[in-house]
């Protein structure tokens, strides 16, 4: 076989790749607005689930991902800042990294189970807490590797001109390096949020789910994710039509954090 | 320390009222210094004076420790945990009369002190994320001025002094990143000056700049040594030549040679000297 031959077979095979793996994203999107639109309606905004809306389910969810939020953020900000500015040993540095890389790739079904024997099963049953717990389990290594990545690409120099003017080392990281890395930190919040705001299978056996408007985090809890799961499954057309409607409605909240956080990257001044 | 100092160096103690201040604002004596975590020393023993509201220029090859032993001047090597320093930093005392050495202070509060009175300037202009008035204010709160119409009064003064106010004034509340590198090379003088230092330290601070921004900076520290003390580290030979007083040219860790400027461009004592400047190495 002569090299313009091989040139042609490798240019038609990955063409034939690509067209079918953007063609069954494509049909993915199609089908999930045509479906997801025919099926949202005024009253799926405005009910709960036990009336046949996700009204409950979205307050849940985003109740859940902001409490997981709350407490992920000061966490994994400080890991980052103590692996960046503070750990004078590279090799627990290297060590604490590669676990949080770990723990980034860890299965979320392990994470709902780990949070399960020690947060569900100890407490009496699924609650919102756990629920929230797990997902910022899910967060934290992201926040770890976006803050550690965003400080390191702030220059030296502007450290060491702020130590140079007579500051301290702390209050130069949080006056000066912090802010300098504010966009990218913010961008990489904004970004896990999306992430864990789309999970279900930390929630399944934690927060569960609940039919009925709570603001009551010690119980079952609603959730958007585990509603899709369970009415999916379900035989009747209602239950089908609402989790379409549901999954559309993510896909759309997830998209629009998504765009949010790249807004943010690309207008950076 | 029980070393002597070089006896060309020293300076005792005047009696007479009118030269009560020492003609040195800081003496480097016997100074080695070794980075963390290094086999051997980076300097060798250094002696060096700096001379009050006089310009002293550090030449040499790369490598020859030049920047090493400015930033052992304000101890921003102690940020790097780990060094080891040999000898003695003497500094005037705001007075004049007596010499502290720097290299005793343990504290961070004494060296954040130290830190204000020896101001440094870097190589590639370092504005910091926030508005040009911030960037100049910033020194000024950390040394923990309060009282808001003082702190302007210092910020315009220092930016005046700095030739950057006729470019600044009406955006003084726009961030300081949208300047030129000229103007944010500028602006980072300003911020030093500000805290009125009695030692400036600049590490070449034109090497990133164009010509003619580096023209605006030069006439500035030119200007400056009025108020304050410099040493100055360089690549460009003219620079030091134009600019300077007082040489000091170092050599793989070793000062080999300090002297007035013109009798180091012009008729140096080493050969090594010589052979820098004509440009035959380095």
């Amino acid at each position: 076989m002569n090299r313009l031959m091989l040139n042609k077979l490798i240019l038609a095979l990955s063409t034939a790749s690509a067209v079918i793996g953007i063609g069954f994203l494509l049909w993915i999107l199609t089908t999930l607005v045509v479906k997801g639109i025919s099926s949202t309606h005024l009253s799926t905004f405005t009910h709960d689930l036990v009336d046949g809306g996700i009204r409950n389910l979205i307050v849940g969810q985003f109740t859940m991902a902001l409490l997981a939020t709350i407490i992920a953020v000061p966490l994994g900000l400080m890991a980052g800042i103590y692996l960046r500015e503070y750990s004078q040993s590279p090799k627990l540095s290297a060590t604490l990294r590669n676990l949080s890389d770990v723990m980034m790739s860890a299965p979320s079904i392990v994470i709902g189970v780990f949070v399960y024997a020690l947060f569900v099963d100890p407490f009496g049953g699924y609650n919102g807490w756990a629920g929230s717990i797990a997902l910022a389990i899910m967060m934290v290594p992201i926040i770890i590797g976006t803050t550690d990545n965003m400080l390191a690409l702030v220059p030296q120099e502007l450290r060491e001109a702020g130590i140079a003017l007579g500051g301290s080392k702390h209050k130069i990281i949080l006056q000066i390096v912090l802010r300098a890395a504010k966009v990218g930190i913010t961008t990489g919040i904004l970004l896990s949020f999306a992430r864990i705001i789309g999970e279900t299978a930390p929630l399944l056996f934690t927060s569960a789910n609940n039919q009925f408007f709570t603001m009551d985090m010690s119980g079952q809890f609603p959730s958007l994710t585990v509603s899709i799961y369970n009415l999916a499954t379900y035989p009747d057309a209602a239950s089908q039509d609402l989790a379409w409607a549901a999954s559309f409605i993510l896909t759309v909240i997830v998209l629009i954090i998504n765009l949010g956080g790249r807004y943010l990257t690309r207008h950076k001044h | 320390m029980s070393t002597q100092p070089l006896s060309q160096f020293e300076t005792t103690k005047e009696t007479t009222e009118e030269t009560t201040k020492q003609k040195d604002v800081m003496r480097v004596e016997s100074l080695t210094y070794t980075y963390p975590g290094a086999p051997k020393p980076s300097l060798h023993a250094i002696d060096l004076p700096i001379r009050r509201n006089k310009i002293t220029a550090l030449i040499g090859p790369s490598g020859c420790g030049k920047s090493t032993l400015l930033r052992a001047m304000n101890r921003i090597h102690d940020l790097y945990p780990g060094n080891h320093y040999e000898g003695r930093i003497l500094l005037a005392t705001p007075e004049g009369r007596e010499m502290e050495d720097i290299l005793e202070i343990k504290k961070e509060n004494d060296l954040i002190r130290l830190r204000q009175r020896v101001g440094m300037i870097f190589q590639k202009p370092t504005p910091f994320p926030m508005t040009i008035f911030e960037n100049v204010a910033y020194g000024l709160k950390l040394s923990g001025m309060k009282n808001k119409s003082d702190i302007e009064e210092r910020v315009v003064t220092a930016l005046q002094g700095s030739a950057i106010w006729k470019e600044t004034k009406d955006r003084l509340h726009e961030s300081a990143m949208g300047l030129s590198g000229g103007q944010q090379q500028r602006l980072c003088i300003a911020r030093a000056v500000a805290l009125k230092p009695e030692v400036l330290l600049f590490d070449e601070p034109t090497s990133a700049l164009d010509p003619i921004s580096t023209g605006a900076i030069e006439e500035l520290i030119a200007e400056l040594k009025k108020e304050v003390s410099i040493a100055i580290v360089t690549h460009n030979m003219q620079q030091a030549s134009r600019l300077s007083d007082y040489t000091a040219f170092m050599y793989i860790g070793d000062l080999i040679e300090y002297n007035k400027t013109s009798k180091i461009f012009l008729n140096p004592d080493q050969k090594l000297t010589e052979d820098y400047i004509t440009g035959r190495f380095g």
